[in-house]
């Protein structure tokens, strides 16, 4: 036929197409990660390699398997539902290995961060102008951090 | 003292191997975790928040966010009298530091807002990602496979909150994963951890039992920007309109 | 401190989408406004533009092979981008790039300009010599049939190609549109409009382009300038010209009558950070005084001198205002804050991977591509029809 001998430059063409077709079909056959579309359009294997990252707050309940005489003592106090690692930061390698000791606390700084007086402060949480309350003393030489009320002991 | 030094010996191993057991394994894993029995967000109770920053610090300490970017911050609102429109907002360096102390404003209200990731259920972000980089996981937390991401930053133009950025290192979008890898070993996150006030709490919308349905049963709450309609799942109690 | 100014959400500091991508749809715009120049010879049938039908195509080709490179060089990772490719995400704007890409260059672009040019091909693969001998010899595809027949075959599909090839430029351009109108986020960006105000101006910008070549390449060959051509071509230039204009006021009309929450912001802006760029280019320098140039020329009768010297001023107006367009849109869209409390500022780079520079080189770029496709693929049908043996390309 005519018709196929003078059109066949676009049949050359078009082959090309389908070449390039089939190449990208093989090569993305390889390329895409076995887990894409496990449960959506992404890689499935991601969920676990985000959750598998490290831990660096090991989380109260790990700290009160050892510690549970200050959890006893936090218990009654106005600190219950301070956890841990909100005052001594994060120790999950202590966790992992107790021979590792947390660094000293300095509570001059600590007690401060959360107590400094602001107008900002809902106005039922305890606040106090660190200079004019205490004159510059420790806060722990009357409020124990882990049960603060007075009456309940501080260390003099 | 004495027995409690004996009780810490003997407890010792024990917590070894319960340490052991938190860091084990990924969720398929862990024959304690299916990830379709939840559906994770997050209760900010405005009222409780005193703006000390410990959340920003823990999450940064956690997750290795850079300097400079947050998954979470602090905010602080001051809103005088009726002008909801024009509130004054103040996030010095996220709120890490804490914030400057306040004077007494005879005509406003001062409050806190702690920002992070909504884990939308119809998210914004993941879906104008190009390649499936960014996604919502079966238990409802919008996650960044950062092995995957171009770093096109489409995402982080297209989340209504501000809560991506792309990091200065990897050179791909990175953002708040609700602690993926300590909710799905039985922890909560890093910031609701260091929560004093017990102001941002974790929640499992499909646990039954946990005390947020309680909660909404009681409170009036609200989410940010609801007119984005983006599903947000971050449910803040007392909310002032002048959020956003 | 860091150019912010009142209160921005912490992580938006930092500007993601760089000067680069303000090039982006300014270059495919070239393209799609090229393309419809062209189109106007092949379907529409205005004779008149045929002098520089070739040149378009070839234009539109030498933008469309740079298009993808601002947006490879600003990917944090650019080795990665084949995944647009292998996983494309349905919901996404962005991840039809790939697909409405290739298509245009491959089965519209390239193929149309293959069968406009293939008898051509096919006769140089039989004058030249050496390595051209070889090149010319690959683009024959290892047909040299140019019977009468198979010419008059080529034109009927060159056409259907041309006809196809008119949607296919509106959904290039208009997808870029929809990458930045569709994201209910960004107030400045979300609009249906921006789709149509895109396709609108990148024919504005197109046809100008092609004028300023075909005027400047003319000129610079020592031959005389068609300007049956260029009147038309400036003709169409002034009408779809109105058409984006009218656009654009409508857009901004409504989002001053709406006003909505963030009217407050986008104003304040528009008339601070962005008064030069906006108000200054885009309006006046930019789109009001080259309507008005090009309107002159409609309505009297000026001699052929001045209205060469109009066209290549509102050409080159064109350009600023539609680049300044661009700039708007893309950066505009990232200096307020969601909160719509305070604004951030750009700082382009220099010599950065996204910085002013690799700007410069990207737009200079296709300009040296079309050098080179105009060497390889002669424009001008006066010099073909005499195929010498080891006859050097035109000029």
């Amino acid at each position: 036929m005519s018709l196929t001998k003078d059109a066949g430059h676009l049949f050359r063409f078009a082959f090309l197409f389908v070449v390039a077709f089939a190449v990208f079909l093989v090569v993305r056959h390889f390329v895409v990660p076995k887990s894409f579309g496990e449960y959506g359009h992404y890689r499935g294997a991601a969920i676990g390699e985000i959750a598998a990252r490290p831990l660096h707050y090991a989380g109260h309940e790990t700290c009160e398997t050892c510690h549970a005489d200050i959890l006893q003592m936090k218990k009654a106090g106005k600190h219950a539902g301070v956890n841990c690692e909100a005052c001594h930061g994060p120790l999950a390698n202590h966790a992992g290995d107790p021979s590792i000791q947390p660094a000293k606390l300095d509570t001059a700084v600590l007690c401060i961060r959360c107590h400094a007086a602001s107008a900002a402060k809902p106005k039922n949480f305890p606040q106090v102008d660190a200079d004019q309350h205490s004159g510059g003393i420790a806060c722990e030489t009357c409020h124990q951090p882990h049960s603060p009320a007075i009456q309940s002991g501080g260390t003099k | 003292m004495n027995l409690d030094r004996r009780h810490f010996l003997v407890m010792l191993p024990a917590a070894a191997i319960a340490w052991k057991y938190v860091l084990a394994g990924t969720p398929e894993a862990s024959p304690n975790y299916t990830m379709t029995d939840h559906w994770w967000s997050m209760l900010i109770d405005i009222p409780k928040c005193i703006g000390c920053g410990n959340c920003v610090r823990a999450c940064a300490a956690e997750n290795d966010v850079p300097e400079g970017h947050f998954r979470t911050w602090v905010e602080r609102y001051l809103v005088t009298d009726w002008h909801m429109e024009s509130p004054e907002v103040i996030s010095p360096d996220g709120g890490k530091e804490g914030f400057p102390a306040a004077a007494e404003e005879a005509n406003g209200k001062y409050f806190f807002v702690p920002k992070l990731c909504n884990h939308c259920t119809n998210s914004p972000c993941t879906q104008v990602c190009p390649v499936g980089a960014t996604f919502i996981t079966p238990d409802g937390v919008v996650l960044v496979d950062q092995t995957y991401c171009l770093g096109c930053a489409y995402c982080v133009q297209a989340c209504p909150y501000g809560c991506r950025y792309i990091h200065p290192e990897k050179k791909v979008a990175d953002k708040c994963t609700l602690c993926y890898h300590r909710i799905t070993k039985g922890l909560t996150t890093a910031c609701c951890e260091n929560c004093p006030t017990g102001a941002r709490q974790l929640v499992d919308l499909k646990d039954p039992s946990d005390p947020i349905h309680a909660f909404l049963k009681t409170h009036y709450v609200q989410v940010l920007k609801p007119q984005m309609a983006t599903g947000a799942k971050v449910f803040y109690n007392e909310l002032d309109g002048s959020v956003r | 401190m860091n150019g912010v100014e009142g209160y921005i959400y912490p992580n938006e500091i930092t500007l993601y989408w760089s000067v680069l991508i303000v090039l982006y749809p300014y270059i495919t715009g070239l393209v799609a406004g090229a393309f419809i120049l062209a189109s106007l010879v092949r379907v529409f049938n205005v004779k008149a533009v045929a002098p520089a039908y070739r040149l378009a195509l070839l234009t539109a080709l030498a933008f469309l092979l740079v298009a993808p490179l601002p947006l490879q060089l600003h990917l944090g990772h650019p080795e990665r981008s084949p995944e647009m490719y292998f996983t494309p995400h349905a919901t996404s704007a962005m991840a039809m790039f790939g697909f409405v890409y290739l298509w245009y260059l491959m089965a519209v672009l390239v193929f149309e300009i293959w069968l406009d040019y293939r008898r051509d091909i096919v006769l140089l693969s039989q004058s030249t010599t050496g390595w051209k001998r070889l090149l010319y010899r690959i683009m024959t595809l290892g047909s040299d049939n140019i019977s009468p027949r198979s010419l008059v075959i080529d034109h009927k599909v060159g056409w259907i190609v041309t006809l196809v090839g008119i949607p296919s430029a509106f959904i290039l351009h208009g997808y870029v549109g929809f990458i930045f109108g569709s994201l209910k986020a960004n107030p400045w960006w979300n609009s249906p409009l921006m789709p149509v105000v895109f396709i609108f101006s990148a024919m504005v910008s197109g046809i100008a382009a092609v004028l300023l070549l075909y005027m400047g390449i003319t000129k610079w060959r020592k031959m005389p300038i068609d300007m049956p051509c260029v009147d038309t071509t400036a003709m169409y230039l002034f009408y779809i010209f109105i058409l984006d204009f009218s656009l654009e006021m409508l857009d901004l009309i409504h989002r001053v009558y709406e006003a909505d929450e963030s009217f407050r912001t986008l104003n304040f802006m528009v008339h601070t950070k962005l008064y030069f760029s906006q108000i200054v280019l885009q309006m006046c320098i930019g789109t009001l005084v080259p309507i008005l140039l090009l309107g002159i020329v409609q309505v009297t009768k000026l001699p052929a001198l001045i209205r060469k010297r109009i066209y290549v001023v509102a050409g080159c107006l064109v350009q600023v205002g539609v680049f300044a367009m661009r700039w708007n849109v893309v950066i505009g869209g990232q200096l307020f804050s969601k909160s719509f409390l305070g604004y951030t500022t750009y700082k382009m780079g220099l010599v950065s991977r996204e910085g002013l520079l690799m700007a410069i080189f990207l737009t200079i770029l296709p300009l040296g591509i079309l050098w080179v496709l105009m060497k390889l693929l002669p424009p001008w049908p006066e010099k073909q029809h005499v195929p010498l043996p080891a006859a050097t390309p035109a000029h």
